[in-house]
């Protein structure tokens, strides 16, 4: 901290985290989310640029190169792609985030193998590369490249658990014997770890997963900064410390919040094979009466209140367009037409909500678990879109792979409608208990067409 | 260990907290902007990562530094545009839907 260029630069990097924290703050209401991240992305902008001009630098080319590589790359795809393939892209530029963490514990390592940070490097390393692979898995699941169900290999806790040892090894190695030529090895199995830790992992965890790693990419780029703290320009380290530490805590505790709406620990959603047990004892009374559309609808023009249950269901058959005509329609003949929002519904942190915001749904019509369950025992019709596991009573059984979790319970409403491709089963692997009862109607078929009949049939009468 | 890394380390622990407590009140409504704004948030690693290249002095050094640029600059665009285009819509649908 010599020159008064320094002092421009470090005066720069407090206002940044300065905004990035009040940023963050804005997150707490819809009304000023919008303005927050603005903010911040001027702040992020900023800080960038005064890096680039800050004293000591050389490979400017190279910098350029990479930053406008990156940044058309990220800019372009984020623009372009639909609203619907937003779980894989959050997952794909947190995995970037990862990755870039890595290469910075990997250049601190071929540059100072001896160096008194090369450890904190190390551990930044081990979580960057997890982060990534272990993103660029999900992207490929989410996105449909990949089957989506778990994939579970025979022993995986052990050869999972020697892969990660070894490469720690490799790396611990490295610095320990100076030996850049661990690095390789070292690098390459933390990759393999990360996908061998995400392969077992099914699609209705994944709200889990992504903000698990997002979390770990926050953690890793904490790490990084304390290694870079004490070389050259170290006050861009203390910016990614305070940054990733603060990404860490936010990510970690959103991280828990939706391991909880399942009932599971964090834990059991990584190294517990879900979906693997079978629920033996269950047996299920009564009989899947189907109804057809016009039926359905007739139902629901004729009630005082209508609540629709949205599931991944909707999201896959991107039905949140009809589902928006329909609550139109319904609204339109005098009916109080209000959404049940799981938690967990969908596959990332708030899916459901993105989905119905995009489709113009009103965000005072979309109420959380706790609120709607209160009301749903005097609601006359519930309709259920796509949801299996979300709304299966079984979750109050003492003895179901399910038990404990927290559901809506629409089983308590007057009528439930359920729509639904087929008599499968869900994510869970268990018969839904829900769709046998007295009050349950089944209307089959792909969301979309499902809905769409339902505005035609509501149009007619 | 260095002092600046004591110093690190007292910032770690306070904006632990911070961050915890700027966020434990956000409701599920806004999780998936929360989660996409800390993405876009970590996405200052591309600062460390044209650090890292600016002080680069072999080849295989550059090498493994543009990857991280070129990284770190796609999680901060991506992560800033993902996440403004899905508050676009969250504003979107306020002005547009009729309050019960």
């Amino acid at each position: 901290m010599t020159s008064p260029l320094h002092d421009v630069v470090d005066a720069v990097y407090v206002v940044a985290i300065l905004v990035f924290i009040l940023g963050l703050r804005a997150m707490s209401s819809p009304t000023t989310a919008r303005q927050g991240i603005v903010t911040a992305g001027i702040a992020m902008l900023i800080a960038v640029v005064v890096t680039f001009l800050s004293p000591g630098l050389s490979n400017f080319a190279w910098i350029a190169l990479g930053v406008a590589i990156g940044g058309l790359a990220g800019f372009g795809w984020a623009r372009v792609v639909k609203m619907t393939a937003m779980p894989q892209m959050v997952a794909v530029f947190n995995g970037m985030g990862g990755g870039a963490a890595a290469a910075i514990a990997g250049v601190e390592l071929l540059g100072s193998l001896r160096g008194a940070t090369a450890d904190l490097s190390v551990a930044g390393a081990v979580i960057g590369s997890i982060s990534i692979s272990g993103s660029v898995i999900a992207f490929l699941k989410l996105q449909g490249w990949m089957p989506s169900k778990a994939i579970v290999l025979p022993a995986r806790q052990v050869v999972n658990f020697a892969v990660l040892v070894v490469a720690v090894g490799f790396g611990v190695g490295a610095v320990g014997w100076l030996r850049p030529e661990y690095l390789a090895p070292f690098f390459g199995l933390l990759v393999l770890y990360g996908v061998l830790l995400t392969l077992p992992i099914g699609g209705a965890d994944m709200p889990v997963v992504i903000s698990l790693f997002n979390a770990l990419t926050g953690i890793a780029v904490g790490l990084d900064g304390f290694a870079l703290v004490s070389g050259p320009l170290g006050d861009a380290g203390y910016a990614m410390v305070i940054a990733g530490v603060l990404v860490g805590a936010a990510g970690s505790l959103l991280t828990v919040l939706m391991a909880r709406a399942m009932n599971r620990s964090v834990g059991n959603v990584f190294f517990g094979a879900f979906g693997a047990t079978e629920d033996a004892g269950a047996a299920v009374t009564g009989s899947l009466k189907p109804i057809d559309a016009t039926d359905a609808a007739t139902l629901m023009a004729y009630a005082n209140e209508v609540v629709i249950a949205p599931g991944y269901g909707m999201a896959v058959a991107q039905a949140q367009q009809k589902v928006k005509e329909l609550s139109d329609l319904l609204a339109a003949k005098g009916v109080t037409v209000k959404f049940a929002i799981h938690p967990v519904a969908g596959r990332m942190p708030g899916h459901m909500n993105v989905l119905l915001a995009e489709a113009g749904i009103s965000y005072d019509k979309l109420f959380d678990r706790d609120e709607i369950n209160a009301e749903l025992p005097s609601v006359d019709v519930v309709l259920v879109i796509g949801a299996n596991d979300v709304v299966n009573p079984a979750a109050r059984r003492k003895g179901s792979p399910l038990e404990g979790m927290p559901i809506l319970d629409v089983d308590r409403a007057k009528t439930v409608i359920v729509i639904k491709r087929g008599q499968g089963k869900g994510f869970a692997g268990i018969e839904n208990e829900l769709f046998y009862g007295d009050n349950c109607r089944m209307l089959y078929g792909d969301a979309q067409a499902a809905v769409g009949q339902l505005v035609t049939a509501l149009k007619q009468s | 260990m260095a002092a600046d890394l004591w110093t690190a380390l007292f910032i770690a622990i306070l904006t632990a907290f911070t961050g915890y407590e700027v966020i434990s009140r956000v409701p599920s409504l806004l999780h998936t902007p929360l989660m996409s704004g800390s993405n876009f948030i970590h996405g200052i690693v591309l600062v460390g990562g044209i650090v890292a290249l600016g002080f680069a002095t072999t080849d295989l050094e550059r090498i493994v530094g543009f990857l991280a640029v070129v990284m770190g600059a796609m999680n901060v665009t991506g992560g800033y545009v993902v996440t403004e285009r899905i508050l676009a819509m969250f504003d979107r649908s306020k002005k547009g839907g009729p309050k019960p």
